[in-house]
């Protein structure tokens, strides 16, 4: 069978379904008990394993299915989730996106994956759980669930000096009279012991309806090891082990708060759970129908759009011709396909745009390993998932915004005892958002922090000589704050693990620039800070100014404009060789287009058109022939046989069919 | 039956008065000339962009590429625009209306004398009937500009 052509389809889902995996993940670890969450996480890694064992990723599909494992564990309430659990699942679910990287890139997909899943392996049989449990609460609370009536036994037992121990049994691979190992089990244990209960049920270990291992609960006068020594007499059985029931902490929880005794008391309201989950993941195949998608590879898109352009062309001759005959069906019929290819003309736009969610999804699981590394508190809050943005806007802004919030983390929250001293709970909070205005999208990254300190900032940027004394006198407080962002102004100061990586905000704010976008920062020093980046919709379509020379048309794009201008020859001045204007008290130095793009010019003129164009604080007035006027035009490369062109940008295809080149002002002002 | 396995099919076209020919595979269309604009800072023989169905695709003059004195673009001038390598360009040709099939046996390694600059493009010669057909080397023709 020819894989190749499955393999980007393959691609696509597998990162789909580990996002999923990730985001249920970072649900799970706020809800333990939620056995729906597992069952979606079980859903999403069981697809993968299909997946990848038929595209023949064989150590994919081995991890997947070790991962598996451990979520059926869970999901059949024979494991229960810890930290440390969390911990390998991630660590798993990494490993995972780290193969599928590699698949994408070309690569085999192989990894050695051996302490993964031998940390997985470990968990499936409930080792790591005994070793964490001494401490972690959450471990001992519901490996198996009991119901009033057998947490009343156990109290009372414990009252008459009796031990609650609960004992996971496993037995060997090759044990092949299951059932006849459990009555053994059983038996020894009725020497020892008094069994509560077991997990699975005495009828199903009768059956051999289970794994390998079981846990049974029972409370006895002996110690721990004596109860395991007896069990592992009985032959094929590979392990034992007695994990101490915490009864009294159960207890003095279960009496602190309900809804900890609704965690702590299950089984009453687990078959409640049970019983609502079918209802629930009814509830989300019932949503992804409603949303049905198909996958179109965007170069696809990008044909559809160049073909609906020349449509467009078209469109416009007709309309033309069919003013010029004036007969009215043929006006009529035009008319009609005019507004039809209008409409067609923003379903084929909004076709590329995607919600920003699909880059905000890795943002949680991040802050969460990030907050861990740190030893801080944070709380991340999320809105505006929805927004839309151009797919190639997308593509561009995840590594920004990554290096956004880990400085936020980094240099913007506090740690929990500087928080707690400056009168702020402990946990800080990120607000992540995004939002639409006018014809751009907004994300804002605002930390409830220490805010940044003008004078730090100042004294770094005086120091580096990025700003003079003079400068700083005239300086607003946000222009001091995006001082941060100027190139060479990271230092080996403020660098850490976290935040260093030889990439300062000055790369952040150049990805940004070169989207098109800008971003500014507010700051009120012991409250927090704002970044917020401003994006335009989408960088395909740009608004210019059509220009002439001669008879070539050039575009230049309108953000970079400030205004047009009128100049005389006698206006135009010399300074250092170069011809200048004084354009509203500056001097702003001219660039010939002509020359610079070597246009043949007949005759000279003794009246120039001017653009403003402006690159950061800099300032240059390009001279062309004559405006045409604005123009909302599709921008093209120039393809890679080209390769890169002085000043030129990429090109555009205009209203009759011919191409115009787009001006690059910034390689133009030096 | 006969098996068609060896033989290669070309499109032929004229520059001056030589007739040359590129594999069929690699021809994508055959445009009459249209509007060209100008790109600035190329090689010469880069004659600039077309919009091809809404896709900009460069253009070569390939009199001006094999060093031949440039023509005036007339009727018959035809753009053929080749793909290879996932690159779409076109070359201004002085005319194209031809499809030949060339045996394999009559294809010859180009002969070792000839000193112009068309030699470098040239992979080898196949004589059919009474014509030559001078067989472009393409990836050499559409060698990177940058």
């Amino acid at each position: 069978m020819e894989m190749s052509q499955y393999l980007e389809v393959f691609i696509e889902e597998s990162k789909d379904h580990l996002q999923n995996c990730n985001t249920q993940l970072l649900e799970l670890e706020k809800n333990p008990e939620d056995l729906g969450i597992v069952n979606e996480i079980f859903r999403s890694a069981h697809t993968l394993k299909g997946m990848s064992a038929t595209m023949g990723y064989e150590d994919l599909a081995n991890l997947t299915h070790n991962l598996e494992n451990v979520l059926d564990g869970i999901r059949n309430e024979k494991l229960t989730v810890s930290t440390n659990m969390m911990d390998v699942l991630f660590a798993a679910v990494d490993d995972l996106e780290e193969m599928i990287t590699s698949i994408a890139g070309g690569g085999d997909g192989k990894k050695n994956v051996e302490s993964t899943i031998s940390r997985l392996a470990a968990i499936e049989k409930g080792e790591v759980l005994t070793e964490d449990n001494t401490a972690n609460a959450v471990a001992v609370k519901s490996e198996v669930s009991y119901d009033q009536f057998e947490q009343t036994v156990l109290h009372q037992s414990l009252e008459q000096g009796y031990q609650a121990y609960e004992l996971t049994v496993a037995l060997r691979d090759d044990c092949l009279l299951k059932a006849a190992r459990v009555y053994m089990v059983f038996e020894v244990l009725e020497k020892v012991a008094e069994v509560v209960k077991s997990s699975p049920t005495v009828d199903q270990l009768e059956e051999e309806n289970f794994d390998q291992h079981f846990t049974v609960t029972i409370v006895t006068k002996e110690d721990a090891a004596f109860v395991e020594k007896s069990v592992l007499k009985v032959s094929e059985v590979e392990q034992a082990v007695a994990t101490k029931l915490d009864l009294a902490g159960f207890q003095a929880e279960a009496e602190a708060a309900v809804t900890i005794l609704e965690v702590d008391v299950p089984s009453a309201d687990a078959e409640i759970k049970l019983s609502n989950q079918p209802a629930v993941e009814k509830d989300i195949p019932k949503n992804q129908v409603a949303n049905k998608t198909i996958r179109v590879n965007i170069d696809r898109l990008a044909v559809l759009m160049n073909l609906f352009e020349e449509l467009v062309i078209d469109r416009g001759r007709l309309e033309q011709i069919s003013k010029e005959l004036n007969h009215g069906e043929l006006n009529e019929t035009v008319e009609r396909m005019s507004r039809i290819s209008g409409d067609l003309q923003s379903i084929i736009l909004t076709m590329r745009m995607v919600p920003v969610e699909t880059v905000f999804n890795r943002f949680p699981r991040m802050i969460r390993q990030l907050a861990r590394d740190l030893n801080k508190q944070i709380n991340l809050e999320i809105s505006g998932q929805d927004t839309e943005l151009d797919r190639t806007v997308i593509d561009e802004i995840g590594d920004p915004l990554v290096h956004l919030l880990r400085n936020a983390i980094d240099h913007g929250i506090e740690s929990p005892a500087e928080r707690a001293a400056k009168g702020k709970p402990e946990t800080g909070t990120i607000d992540l958002r995004a939002y639409h205005s006018g014809n751009h999208v907004f994300i804002e990254i605002q930390d409830d922090g220490a805010g940044i300190s003008k004078e730090k900032v100042l004294d770094k940027a005086l120091s580096k000589g990025i700003v003079t004394e003079e400068q700083v006198q005239t300086m607003t407080d946000s222009q001091i704050y995006e001082l941060i962002m100027a190139s060479g102004f990271s230092t080996a100061e403020t660098i850490s693990d976290i935040s260093g990586r030889g990439v300062g905000l000055d790369v952040v704010k150049t990805t940004i620039e070169s989207l098109g976008g800008t971003i500014t920062i507010h700051s009120t020093p012991g409250e927090g800070s704002i970044f917020s980046v401003q994006l335009p919709l989408t960088l395909s379509i740009i608004s210019v100014m059509l220009t002439e020379i001669e008879n070539e048309k050039f575009a230049i794009p309108l953000s970079s404009i400030i205004e047009t201008a009128i100049v005389k020859n006698e206006e135009i001045l010399h300074a250092h060789n170069q011809r200048v204007i004084d354009f509203r008290g500056k001097v702003v130095p001219l660039v010939f287009l002509n020359e610079v793009f070597d246009v043949n010019k007949e005759a000279e003129e003794d009246i120039h058109s001017v653009i403003i164009v402006r690159k950061g604080e800099k300032l240059a007035g390009l001279v062309v022939d004559s405006f045409i006027g604005q123009q909302e035009v599709v921008l093209k490369t120039l393809g890679d046989y080209l390769g890169d062109i002085f000043a030129i940008s990429g090109a555009t295809i205009l209203g009759d069919g011919q191409v115009a080149l787009i001006v690059d002002c910034n390689a133009l002002i030096q | 039956m006969t098996v068609l396995v060896n033989d290669l099919k070309v499109i032929v076209f004229q520059l001056l008065n030589k007739e040359y020919a590129v594999p069929v595979q690699n021809v994508q269309s055959i445009e009459k000339v249209m509007h060209i604009t100008r790109v600035p800072g190329v090689p010469s023989h880069v004659k600039g962009v077309v919009n091809l169905r809404g896709v900009v695709t460069p253009i070569i003059d390939l009199r001006t590429r094999f060093g031949i004195e440039a023509g005036s673009f007339d009727e018959h001038t035809r753009i053929i625009i080749v793909t290879l390598d996932g690159r779409e360009v076109g070359l201004i040709v002085d005319s194209a209306n031809d499809v030949l099939d060339i045996p394999e046996t009559s294809i010859e390694p180009q002969p070792n004398v000839v000193g112009s600059i068309e030699a470098d493009f040239i992979s080898g010669v196949a004589k059919i009937d009474r014509r030559l057909l001078i067989l472009l080397q393409l990836d050499k023709v559409l060698e990177n500009v940058s």
